[in-house]
């Protein structure tokens, strides 16, 4: 399998956008005919590391080779004419074109008066399709064509464009399972004919069933890079995971008082599936779990900001309404959302406006919004989470990301909640101001304050909760509390890896 | 745009300029009975405008509006004919525009249809439900007392009866957009509608409502334009929808919502409405005056993209040059 000559070799790649530094020293050789596997907890540079091999990105810093010549960075064009493509998770076809004419997009093959040949075309796709092993037409529209199918196109277009490097990124994360296993065959057949593929997947099965080595990589660095036989899936949890937890997380103990919420069978077809769970006052209970296992979507549909199938949502005993946000406001349920830029602000308006903008009524006299007690309104929560600013009238898209997500805690905290959800409260802020939230939610939860945080941070989610709920592909897979949650625990439940203790149902 | 001189003050002051240049170009132009031509040539746009404002704040706009009004028209004078009383008359008129309204509304919030479509559709279907109702005929008898609302003065001022409804609703709007929750809410809603969701701001009710207002006040506004020109016809109003939607962004909406104030809007129904009345004094015919309305128009949404176009630059060359030095 091993060539003498890795076909691709980046070495020391460093990359930082604005502050964040995406990649450190990330290092990974290919060869042909091996399928590599990239893993990384989110946020670990897998995703940088791909889109520089794609052209998207160009490095600050480090080394990258192809075929032992020097890698062209920053063109997605000369990419591909390097010889290396890329399958997205959810690929972008051209519905009305048909699957011929998606494969050889921009480079029909054309006769010798110069029109398409189609005849030609057609051929080779169908040769393509075979030589992948699948049954598709070449002449059908691949408007409904299913995502793995879409996938296929791709990998077809891929091979015939000869590309040598084939990066799968999460490919099979919306795939059914018999939709996967025909994946892993089709990189198979690839890596068979000579390609090194990159596999992408936080399925740790599917990566111990195909791959032939893997490099781990976790803030912005290459860890560990490893052949898979002689490898166990713990291992590579612990090299994932190796952060050590740090004392940012002042927990204060709290005596847990009445159950707020309580949600029972909770069920939206196709993105979680009988999700029951508890938070009582003074309690905070994490969501854990890979991006797109669910959670968001279901402190969304607790909330009401989406429909459920079925199930139920009670707060303080009563049930809530479904899909009424302002019926849950009113019952005291507040929730900081996953993206503050597009759900928690509105970035041209002012601190005091955005601060004030859900108890407008509060503040009114006689219909009329009361300028000044919207800035007292304001100053006062600034000054509580050390807002530090330009004056009220500031918009917030001129503060810094920890500042604006302060606000967006403000904004929640002035409507006096029994429940506050945060979702993801710390992404993309920095340590200092993490911090700070932190300490912040866990004053509040001392209080009484029931909070249900959503976090893909494991530290935080270890640090902060009280109990730990771990979804995997919209289920509840594991709740553990805060003496038994550990990282490898928390990871494996995540993965899919073993089963764990304690039960997949409410506490 | 500079900081200093924001986009809805540029309007005033243009509108300023303009009426001291037209001052000094014709001595007719600043006379009292001038103004009173003014206000009554842009009341009806005036009226509209202001719901409009509200609504592309949000980020919807009606462009049935001028076929409402004309419905509203029209459903005065049939009503008229069929009733005798006037007052009935108009209140048929106002119910019509808020009909029309309300269907724009449930079309773009309950269906989840795009404004544009909608509204170019209903524009279609509410112009031509005036010829079915009305056919080729016009009804001209309305009372004299009611006509005379329409074209004569406030006695001892050089004002139409239209002023005071402008100047009252002018301030309610303004003070609705500015200084009540809903307003907040225009705003918020404009800014981000998904924000706004996860901030309880009930978006399709609110839009509902606003389609809902504008629907009634451009049936006034038919009310109005058939007092004016004292009679009913199925062609009134036409080409209004351009005139009201260029003066709400030449007045500082953004098209794309979230921006704008009350009064740049005002200050640019009046500035439309002084540079047609110049023109007019200068003997330019009537029918070039659709030029300077689609001129406007084209400035509103041309000059926010070459001044953001403009500052980029400037910045992209001030980092080059910053770069460049040793």
């Amino acid at each position: 399998m091993v060539d003498a000559e890795p076909l691709v070799r980046v070495r020391g790649a460093a990359k930082a956008f604005g502050g964040v530094q995406a990649l450190r020293d990330a290092s990974l050789e290919l060869f042909a005919g091996e399928v590599h596997a990239l893993l990384g907890e989110n946020g670990a540079g897998k995703s940088t590391l791909l889109k520089v091999l794609a052209g998207v990105h160009r490095t600050d810093a480090g080394e990258v080779t192809i075929g032992g010549g020097p890698f062209e960075q920053g063109s997605t064009r000369r990419s591909r004419e390097q010889g290396v493509a890329v399958i997205y998770q959810e690929p972008s076809l051209f519905p009305d074109l048909s699957l011929a004419e998606n494969v050889f997009i921009g480079r029909q093959p054309v006769t010798g008066r110069g029109a398409v040949d189609w005849a030609r075309m057609r051929q080779e796709a169908a040769a393509l399709f075979g030589q992948l092993g699948v049954d598709l037409d070449p002449d059908r529209p691949a408007r409904g064509l299913s995502i793995a199918d879409q996938q296929i196109v791709e990998i077809a277009k891929a091979l015939s464009t000869d590309a040598r490097v084939i990066v799968m990124d999460e490919p099979t994360a919306a795939l059914s399972a018999s939709e996967s296993e025909r994946l892993l065959d089709v990189a198979r057949r690839l890596r068979d004919g000579g390609a090194a593929v990159v596999f992408v997947s936080h399925r740790l099965d599917e990566v111990f069933a195909l791959c032939d080595r893997l490099t781990v990589m976790r803030d912005g660095a290459t860890v560990r890079t490893s052949t898979v036989e002689g490898t166990d899936a713990g291992e590579v949890v612990r090299w994932m995971v190796g952060r050590e937890l740090t004392d940012l997380f002042p927990k204060t103990e709290t005596t847990t008082g009445d159950v707020v919420l309580r949600v029972r069978g909770l069920t939206t077809d196709g993105v979680f599936d009988d999700v029951s769970f508890d938070v009582r006052a003074g309690e905070i209970v994490a969501f854990a779990g890979l991006v797109g296992s669910g959670r968001s979507e279901v402190v969304r549909a607790v909330f009401g900001i989406d429909r459920y199938d079925s199930g139920s949502v009670e707060v303080l005993g009563a049930p809530l309404p479904p899909a009424d946000p302002r019926a849950a406001l009113a019952r005291g349920v507040a929730l900081v959302p996953e993206d503050r830029r597009q759900q928690g602000l509105f970035m041209p308006a002012s601190i005091a406006r955005n601060t004030a903008v859900v108890v407008l009524s509060r503040l009114a006299r006689r219909g009329v919004v009361r300028e000044r007690a919207e800035r007292e309104l304001a100053a006062h929560w600034a000054q509580r989470l050390q807002l530090r600013h330009g004056g009220l009238d500031q918009p917030v898209e001129r503060l810094s990301g920890g500042n604006q997500q302060k606000v967006v805690l403000a904004k929640w905290l002035a409507t006096d909640p029994r429940l506050l959800v945060v979702d993801e409260p710390t992404r993309g802020i920095d340590v200092g101001t993490k911090a700070e939230v932190h300490r912040l939610l866990s004053e509040q939860a001392g209080r009484g304050l029931a909070v249900l945080m959503v976090s893909s941070e494991l530290p935080e989610v270890l640090g902060m909760a009280d109990r730990v709920l771990v979804m995997r592909e919209g289920r509840l897979m594991a709740t553990l509390d805060r003496d038994e949650a550990t990282q490898e625990r928390v990871m494996l439940a995540a993965t899919g890896q073993a089963s764990v203790a304690g039960e997949g149902s409410a506490a | 745009m500079s900081r200093v001189l924001s986009w809805d003050r540029s309007v005033f002051v243009l509108l300023v300029v303009t009426v001291a240049v037209g001052a000094v170009v014709d001595p007719d132009f600043a006379g009292g009975s001038n103004l009173g031509f003014v206000l009554q040539d842009i009341g009806e746009i005036m009226l509209i405008a202001l719901p409009m404002t509200f609504l592309i704040m949000t980020g919807e706009i009606d462009l049935s509006v001028a076929s409402t009004a004309a419905l509203a028209g029209c459903v005065l004078g049939w009503a008229w004919q069929a009733s005798g009383s006037m007052a009935v008359a108009v209140l048929a008129a106002v119910g019509t525009g808020v009909v029309c309204g309300a269907v724009n509304g449930f079309l773009v919030t309950r269906l989840g249809l795009g404004s544009l479509a909608v509204t170019i559709g209903t524009l279609g279907l509410y112009r031509g439900l005036c010829y079915a109702l009305l056919g080729d005929t016009t009804v001209a008898d309305f009372p004299a007392g009611w006509t005379n609302l329409g074209f004569s003065s406030i006695p001892g001022t050089p004002l139409p009866y239209v002023t005071p409804l402008l100047v009252v609703l002018a301030i309610v709007f303004g003070v609705v957009l500015h200084l009540t929750r809903t307003g907040r809410w225009v705003f918020a809603v404009g800014q981000s509608v998904e924000a706004a969701r996860f901030a309880g701001i009930p978006v399709a009710r609110l839009k509902f409502r606003l389609f809902v207002v504008t629907g009634a006040v451009a049936g006034l506004a038919g009310v109005v334009y058939d007092l004016r020109f004292a009679s009913a016809r199925p062609d009134g109003a036409l080409g209004f929808e351009l005139a009201v939607i260029a003066s709400v962004l030449f007045g500082g909406v953004s098209i794309f919502g979230g921006v704008g104030t009350m009064w740049g809007v005002v200050s640019a129904v009046l500035f439309l409405g002084s540079v047609r009345s110049l023109l007019q004094l200068q003997g330019v015919p009537g029918n070039a005056l659709t030029i300077i309305t689609g001129g406007l128009l084209l400035a509103s949404v041309v000059i926010p993209v070459v001044a953001q176009r403009w500052s980029a630059f400037r910045e992209r060359r001030g980092r080059a040059l910053a770069a460049a030095a040793p």
